[in-house]
Parts: structure tokens; sequence; C-alpha cells
């Protein structure tokens, strides 16, 4: 038996493959945790709109984007199956395991991405569905195809489609793209390169192995951790800048100055720690307080805008 | 007599899926199945809200 396929008895087992995948490795190839971030990032899109959506249409659009994103997700699994075969980290997702056939993770990503842009657009409206299939369009051709691995700055440009989804939540609740939304693309676009890099920073034999040109294994890891270390100072004022604009209330802003605090802080400590064990210690630090700091930010605006709707304040500003 | 010319009789060459195999297609269809019903009620509320009372109101 292939390592890739459970061929039956009794038939021509060279030809003769039936699937033995269940729907947990369907949702794995979705990338749940990735669709957890999309989900949150639109949702406060959808909620900074002065007149949100009725919760019935606004769910439905936030589910259309989620699994938009999942579709990105299964078409990124089909292409890299190559690599994530290799790497440790990816080895283990369902096709390099087997549980899933390339063909079978094609098909199931496609159907998704059509699904969810046709329903962005009967739901909400064809220019958020248009922005949805741009950001699918991108991720899959633009970054898994082309930038991942061919440039250092693949997870640079890359990020704007994981960017994008509070644009498509806001355009999906007004029609149109708002100054609140473009401050929270920027937030995520400019969160993406230290938190990617602090990973391939400890990860640069593995990433060196397949061939991919991370920033460490092209540029070398003092200049990544330079390059981490002035992303995050830009990263910390543009975290604040929702409250400053008066999207947000004080209390954003106040956790919003104390978390870039502690993220260029966290930096810093991998810019200055560049030796053995407690280096690769405080890129992980990194990585998982990126996360942390992109979560809080996003739930705390959520938070806010769902207390002020409850109140019947939709519209209100801080400022 | 062969498999070919009598339709009652089994082909022993026919596919015979194992338990994990007949336990994991029972598994997808169910998901398959709770999906599409999760999808038409989806559609069925949206059009709801969306259209409310004129969801009747059309030229016949």
């Amino acid at each position: 038996m292939s390592f890739m396929s459970d061929t039956s008895r009794g038939a021509d087992e060279a030809l003769v493959t039936v699937s033995i995948a269940r729907p947990s490795d369907y949702l794995a190839l979705l990338k749940p945790r990735v669709m957890s971030l999309v989900i949150l990032t639109a949702l406060a899109g959808l909620l900074l709109a002065p007149h949100p959506l009725h919760p019935i249409v606004g769910f439905a659009a936030l589910l259309a984007i989620a699994v938009g994103a999942g579709a990105s997700g299964a078409l990124n699994m089909w292409y890299d199956a190559d690599i994530d075969a290799i790497m440790q980290r990816t080895r283990k997702r369902p096709i390099p395991s087997g549980r899933v056939q390339p063909h079978e993770a094609l098909a199931f990503g496609l159907t998704l991405a059509v699904l969810a842009v046709v329903t962005l657009g009967v739901v909400t409206n064809w220019l958020a569905a248009g922005l949805l299939a741009f950001t699918i369009l991108f991720y899959v051709i633009v970054y898994t195809m082309w930038l991942k691995r061919s440039t250092p700055q693949n997870i640079v440009i890359g990020g704007a489609a994981g960017a994008l989804p509070p644009i498509i939540g806001t355009v999906a609740a007004t029609g149109q793209v708002s100054l609140a939304s473009l401050v929270l693309f920027a937030l995520i676009f400019v969160w993406t390169p230290p938190h990617f890099w602090a990973l391939a920073l400890v990860k640069v034999a593995e990433y060196g192995r397949v061939g991919l040109p991370m920033m460490p294994n092209v540029k070398g890891a003092d200049r990544t951790r330079l390059e981490i270390l002035l992303y995050s100072l830009v990263l910390a004022p543009l975290g604040v800048l929702p409250w400053v604009l008066g999207f947000a209330s004080i209390v954003y802003g106040m956790c919003a100055i104390l978390l870039g605090a502690a993220m260029i802080f966290v930096a810093v400590r991998v810019y200055r720690v560049r030796d053995g064990k407690a280096a690769d210690r405080c890129a992980m630090q990194l990585f998982g307080f990126s996360i942390l700091y992109l979560f809080l930010l996003f739930i705390l605006i959520v938070g806010e805008r769902t207390l002020m709707i409850g109140m019947g304040w939709a519209g209100w500003s801080f400022g | 007599m062969n498999a070919n010319s009598d339709p009652r009789q089994i082909d022993p060459r026919r596919i015979v899926l194992t338990p994990a195999q007949l336990k994991a297609r029972r598994q997808r269809n169910i998901a398959i199945g709770l999906a599409v019903g999760f999808f038409v009620l989806l559609f069925y509320a949206v059009t709801i809200v969306k259209l409310g009372p004129g969801v009747l109101n059309r030229p016949l």
C-alpha cells in the first residue's frame, strides 16, 4: 500500500483508492486557528460599521469570510504538500500524512472558495464578495504559488491577504471602505512580519532543508532580528491609532499602549539575545506574544463595539 | 456463467471497503448532510431577514 492512499482489497491495487479521510481531516485543511483570527478581525470590521448588519446577515457574512479563508488554507495545503511532507511542523497535515488525497483537497478548496464568494455576494454585496475573491486569489496564487518560494519578502507582501478581513467585514456592512478598516488592515499587515520571522528564526534549518527563502535563510539571523525590531516599533503606535482616531475607547488605548510596549520589549530581547537556546526561547516568546497581542487588541475592539451596539450606541464615536 | 452475465452474482473483483473506510465514508456523509442542512436553513433565515413579507410581493 502506498503511503498516500488506502487501497481496497479485492481490486486492482494499483488503480483503486478509497478515501479514509474523516470530517476532522477536512476541517484541518481549513487551518482552524488561522480561521479563528480571520473571524475575529472580520467581526471587528463588521462591528465598526456605523449601522451594523442584522445579526443573522452578519453571521452569514462572517461565515462566508471564514469559509473563504479556510478555502485558501486548503488550496495552500494542496500546493505545498511537497514541502509540508518534509517539515517537522507540517508533516502531520492531512495530505502529507496520506489521509486526504491532493485532488480531494483541491476540489474541496475550490468548491468552498466559490461557495464563500457567492454566498457573501448574495447576502451582503458584490464589492465585499469581490474583495473576498481577491483575497483568496492573492493568498493562493501570489503568495503560495509565487512569493513563498521566491523572495524573503514573501510573508511581508503575502501578509496583505491576512490583513484584508477587517476591510471585507466593513465593506460587507456598508458597501464602502472606511478609515477604521484601513487602520485595522495596516495593524495586521505590520504585525505579520515580526510574527512569522520570530518562528522562522527558530525553524531556520527546516526552512533551509525545503529551500524556502525565509528572511533568516537569505539575509541572516541578525538582519532578521533588526527587521523584527523595526516592524515592532512601527506596530506599537499603529496599535494605539484606533483610540487616537476615535473608534476605540481610552480603555483600549491604555491596553494598546501597554501591549505595544511589551511587544517592543520582547522584540528588543530577540534583538539582543542571539546565541544558543536562550535565543530560540526569546524568538518563540515573541511568536507566542505576538499572537496574544493581536488577539487581545481585536477582542477589545469587538467587545467595545458589541457593548455599544447592545446599548443602542451604534454610530457613536469615542473621539 | 460468469459475473458479467448474471447480475445476481457478486463480482469477486468488486471493491470491498475496509471497516475504516466504511466508517470514514459514513462520517463524511453525515458531515455533508449536516452542512447542506445548515446551509439551507441559513439561506432561509437570511431570505426572511432581508425580504420579510416582501418575499411574497412579486409579479405573478
